[in-house]
């Protein structure tokens, strides 16, 4: 492998500005690394805009050497749920399978505008429904990660998978995911890099396909976490066309990063110790949590009475969701339509064919939930009930800075088994609640199983601290090492 | 599209506020917007952005029929409007030109007890609408539209019936028609034993009559909940007291006021007030004028002749500020009233000003009394006989001078300087 792909972010801005390597080049071997991949992270490949971007930015850094984006000639990814002119723009589904967007999503839009070279469209669940990147129109993707005990290949996590694989895989420096109920914390942690989502609101869902309005939020994958600190921070910002976006100012999350903790109260909440966590995992969160006392952080026990809930909450209120905001993809305007001879019948064959059954099963356990008769029974229940999860956070919160749990219950699992269903129906149950509160939370990798796949631990901050959660993130990563730099 | 995102257009807000305080009506201080479900090929988000929990406006009234009937408006919610289903023979086009805009609904109770009195009802909504500029009340395009639930009940009964509900009736003529066909149905269906099912019904006009849309078999269930795109609005008292210091003078006010402090008629206030761009031409007027004159001229002559050919007043080709001039001109003598009524003729026909027609033609009002009293001498004179014979008593012989002195000024003399002289002359 060309060591330029081996660098973080930071390492390739640093080796632009003193001109030990063109960008060209850096993105030249990128180009060829994903022209030859074979994880299926990429969608749709776009070469020439990375090259085009490269050769601009060579120029940048030829004309003078500060004040220069750190984005400027990465080569990145992009997740297919964002909108990107002119670059079809499939979210994975047969439903868009060749839509090609008029109009550019505010998050890669600034991304792009700071630079950065995009390399293509990653792979992902088809409307980021899923946690295993299995429920792709293009296939499954596949983790750079093997398990040694028995050589089986696994997941890599969803549903943004083609994002965390692909800079898992070296194949870009960072890539952009969304975040509806994990979908960037859970594959980041199963591929042993680093995945942040930041408060709801904090950047702009235009253009970013929704899949559940309330719970949607960009975020992104990276192999350190300053790295993840300079993308995020370039993403963050209020924008006119979201009306749920903040209008707090952003501040410079790179410039937060000391590794100073001291004094910091981190919670570590009861309810998580719960049945089907890993005992490796358990490990590592009772390593890292010592490890951060000696720090000097200090570690409390805290409660967050109704995380129990949290999964049921999560699967009405994103269904519900759902069902309205897919309701656009009808055959009528654009996309997939199957022609028949009737209204009726053209909704009902075009809809049937379009979306794969995870998109169909959420869609109609949402239409259930809305419908009159069961509102009151579900969804209102529901909203009430997520409301309760946001204020055990809130009082938590008056007490503790951060706090740290496991990213998943479990390490990764089989590309091509069917998990247990307890273990599958808890998969999402450590990120689900930071998603309904709308809080910040972190994924970073502290080790390697028994099996030699990655395990991950959470931080979920108090709302707007990004800056905090990273740093408390970068001081768990020095206590652990990057372990994707293990990889060969 | 996909990822594309709603944003609120504030102005509709304060339109909403503006019309609700016009109607006496509750302002929500914090409403919010909901998701109301439903495929259809002209709603492109499958979904209709609506306030179904938590309207803008709750509990107003409009009253009718010379304010002695009070109307309850039940809300005012902000919605998004779809596109337009152009149905053809074997073909729909969709217009998606107005899908996503926004437009009021505004929800009467049950109040309105028959064709007329929804006519009568409509008016004033539109009246009012149109003076605060919420809405310019063009039925014809679409820019206000209504629709109708009908119900009959026997006469004394205290319940109402099934009611059906006609859709995007675009006229207040067909809004009649509608009605009193649709209530006609009704009846026939209910003495001939039957029931009445609640459908949602169209208004053929060509036919007159009305035609099932839906039945409330196949009505959908609209799956609302609180549309989780926008936030909820929330209006401070501060705002709602300026858009209530800003709202403009209401047709009832204006009505009362020019009763009460110009002296005007019930009648033709009632004429002036009905129309906002009327009272404001008025008011134009009566800035300067005495409001008996500027009444008259507004309501008889230029009324006539916008009438006669079937201009509104918005294009009419005398302006206020016109004819406020020409009423200037009447009013200091530079021209008699009668001349006044012909320059106001050439003014409608060549849109000209009053000072350019009466230099042009040479119009200017006589009242030198030394060339007055030459043109009478010179009269008197020639014509010794009349003189006589008025003098003995033949006094209707009066006119006959008058006459020929407006001959001789071509109609310029002022007729108060004429009389005063001739009376003064034929007395000697």
């Amino acid at each position: 492998m060309n060591e330029l792909r081996r660098l973080t972010i930071t390492e390739m801005h640093d080796g632009l500005r003193r001109r030990d390597f063109s960008a060209v080049e850096l993105v030249e071997t990128h180009v060829n690394a994903v022209e030859n991949e074979q994880l299926n992270a990429f969608v749709t490949k776009t070469p020439e805009i990375a090259i085009k971007a490269a050769k601009i930015a060579d120029e940048y850094f030829l004309k003078q050497k500060d004040n220069i984006s750190p984005l400027m000639g990465i080569p990145v990814g992009v997740k297919d749920l964002f909108c990107t002119k002119g670059i079809k723009t499939t979210a994975c589904s047969k439903m868009l399978e060749n839509f090609v967007p008029t109009y550019e999503s505010t998050v890669s839009n600034v991304l792009l505008k700071s630079g950065a070279a995009m390399l293509g469209k990653l792979n992902m669940d088809e409307f980021a429904m899923g946690s295993a990147n299995t429920n792709s129109y293009f296939g499954p993707v596949k983790n750079v990660w093997i398990r040694k005990s028995d050589g089986e290949k696994v997941v890599p996590g969803g549903s943004s998978g083609g994002s965390a694989a692909s800079v898992a895989g070296f194949l870009c420096a960072g890539a952009l995911g969304s975040d509806t109920g994990g979908s960037v914390r859970q594959p980041a942690a199963y591929c042993g890099v680093v995945g942040i989502k930041p408060t709801y609101g904090r950047c702009s869902r235009f253009g970013m396909i929704a899949f559940a309005s309330s719970l949607d939020q960009a975020g992104v994958i990276t192999r350190s976490v300053s790295d993840s600190a300079l993308m995020l921070e370039i993403i963050c910002g209020y924008d006119e066309k979201d009306s749920t976006s903040s209008k707090r100012t952003v501040p410079k999350f790179s410039s937060f990063i000391n590794g100073d903790i001291k004094g910091k109260r981190i919670g570590i909440p009861k309810e998580y110790k719960m049945d089907g966590i890993s005992d490796e995992i358990v490990h590592n969160w009772e390593k890292v949590s010592s490890n951060l006392k000696e720090n000097g952080a200090e570690v409390v026990d805290i409660t967050l009475p109704h995380t129990k809930y949290a999964i049921p909450v999560y699967y009405l209120i994103c269904s519900a969701e759902t069902s309205s905001n897919l309701a656009r993809y009808d055959g009528v305007r654009y996309g997939f339509r199957v022609d028949a001879d009737t209204l009726e019948e053209m909704y009902s064959l075009t809809r049937a064919e379009g979306f794969g059954k995870e998109v169909k099963r959420r869609i109609l356990i949402g239409s259930y939930a809305l419908s009159s008769g069961h509102y009151n029974e579900y969804y209102e229940k529901a909203q009430c009930i997520r409301a309760l999860i946001r204020n055990d956070f809130i009082k938590a919160f008056e007490k503790i800075d951060y706090i740290l749990v496991p990213s998943a219950p479990t390490e990764a699992f089989g590309l091509n088994e069917k998990p247990d269903p307890l273990i599958m129906c808890i998969n999402d149950v450590f990120t689900v609640p930071a998603s309904l509160a709308g809080l910040p939370a972190i994924s970073v990798p502290v080790g390697l199983s028994n099996a030699g796949l990655p395990l991950a631990l959470q931080v979920i901050g108090n709302y707007y601290d990004e800056a905090g959660i990273l740093n408390m993130a970068s001081v768990i990563e020095q206590n652990c090492g990057r372990i994707v730099n293990s990889l060969t | 599209m996909p990822g594309t995102l709603p944003v609120l257009n504030y102005s509709c807000i304060e339109q909403a506020i503006c019309t609700g305080l016009a109607i006496s009506a509750e302002i929500n201080k914090c409403s919010y917007f909901d998701r109301k479900n439903y495929f259809y090929p002209d709603l492109p988000q499958g979904y209709q952005i609506t306030q179904f929990f938590e309207p803008i406006v709750k509990n107003g009234k409009v009253f009718i029929n010379n304010n002695e009937k009070e109307i309850r408006i039940a809300r005012i919610h902000l919605e998004q409007d779809a596109g337009k289903s152009i149905h053809e023979e074997s073909k729909t086009y969709i217009d998606l030109n107005r899908a996503g805009v926004a437009l009021m609904e505004i929800v009467s109770e049950p109040d309105l007890r028959s064709s007329a009195e929804a006519a009568e009802f409509m008016k004033k909504l539109r009246q009012i609408l149109r003076y605060i500029g919420s809405c310019d009340g063009d039925m014809e395009k679409g820019s206000l539209r209504c629709d109708a639930n009908v119900s009959v009940r026997p006469k004394g009964s205290s319940t109402f019936g099934t009611r059906c509900e006609i859709k995007n009736l675009n006229s207040i003529r067909y809004i009649v028609q509608a009605i009193d066909y649709e209530a006609q149905r009704q009846i026939k269906i209910l003495e001939s034993g039957g029931e009445i099912s609640q459908d949602t019904l169209l208004f053929d006009v060509t036919l007159g009559k009305t035609k099932v849309m839906r039945s409330k078999e196949d009505s959908s269930d609209y799956r609302y909940f609180p549309e989780p795109d926008l936030l909820p609005v929330e209006i401070n008292q501060d705002k709602i007291d300026s858009i209530k210091s800003s709202l403009p003078e209401l047709p009832d006010q204006k009505k009362l006021r020019y009763i009460e402090e110009l002296g005007i008629n019930e009648y033709d206030a009632d004429v002036i007030t009905s129309d906002k761009e009327i009272a404001d031409y008025f008011e134009k007027l009566a800035k300067k004028h005495d409001s008996k004159i500027a009444v008259t001229w507004l309501t008889v002559e230029l009324f006539g002749r916008l009438n006669k050919t079937n201009i509104d007043i918005v294009s009419s080709p005398i302006k206020a500020d016109a004819l406020s001039e020409l009423l200037d001109f009447i009013v200091d003598g530079t021209i008699s009233a009668k001349l006044g009524k012909q320059v106001f003729d050439i003014m409608f026909e060549t849109g000209k000003p009053a000072s350019l027609i009466i230099e042009e033609q040479d119009l200017k009002q006589i009242t030198d009394r030394g060339q007055i009293a030459e043109v009478i001498d010179t009269i008197i004179n020639s014509n010794q006989d009349k003189v006589q014979e008025y003098k003995s008593g033949k006094t209707k012989l009066y006119g006959f001078f008058v006459g020929e002195v407006m001959k001789l000024t071509k109609g310029k003399a002022s007729p108060d300087v004429v009389n005063s002289i001739l009376n003064e002359k034929l007395s000697n």
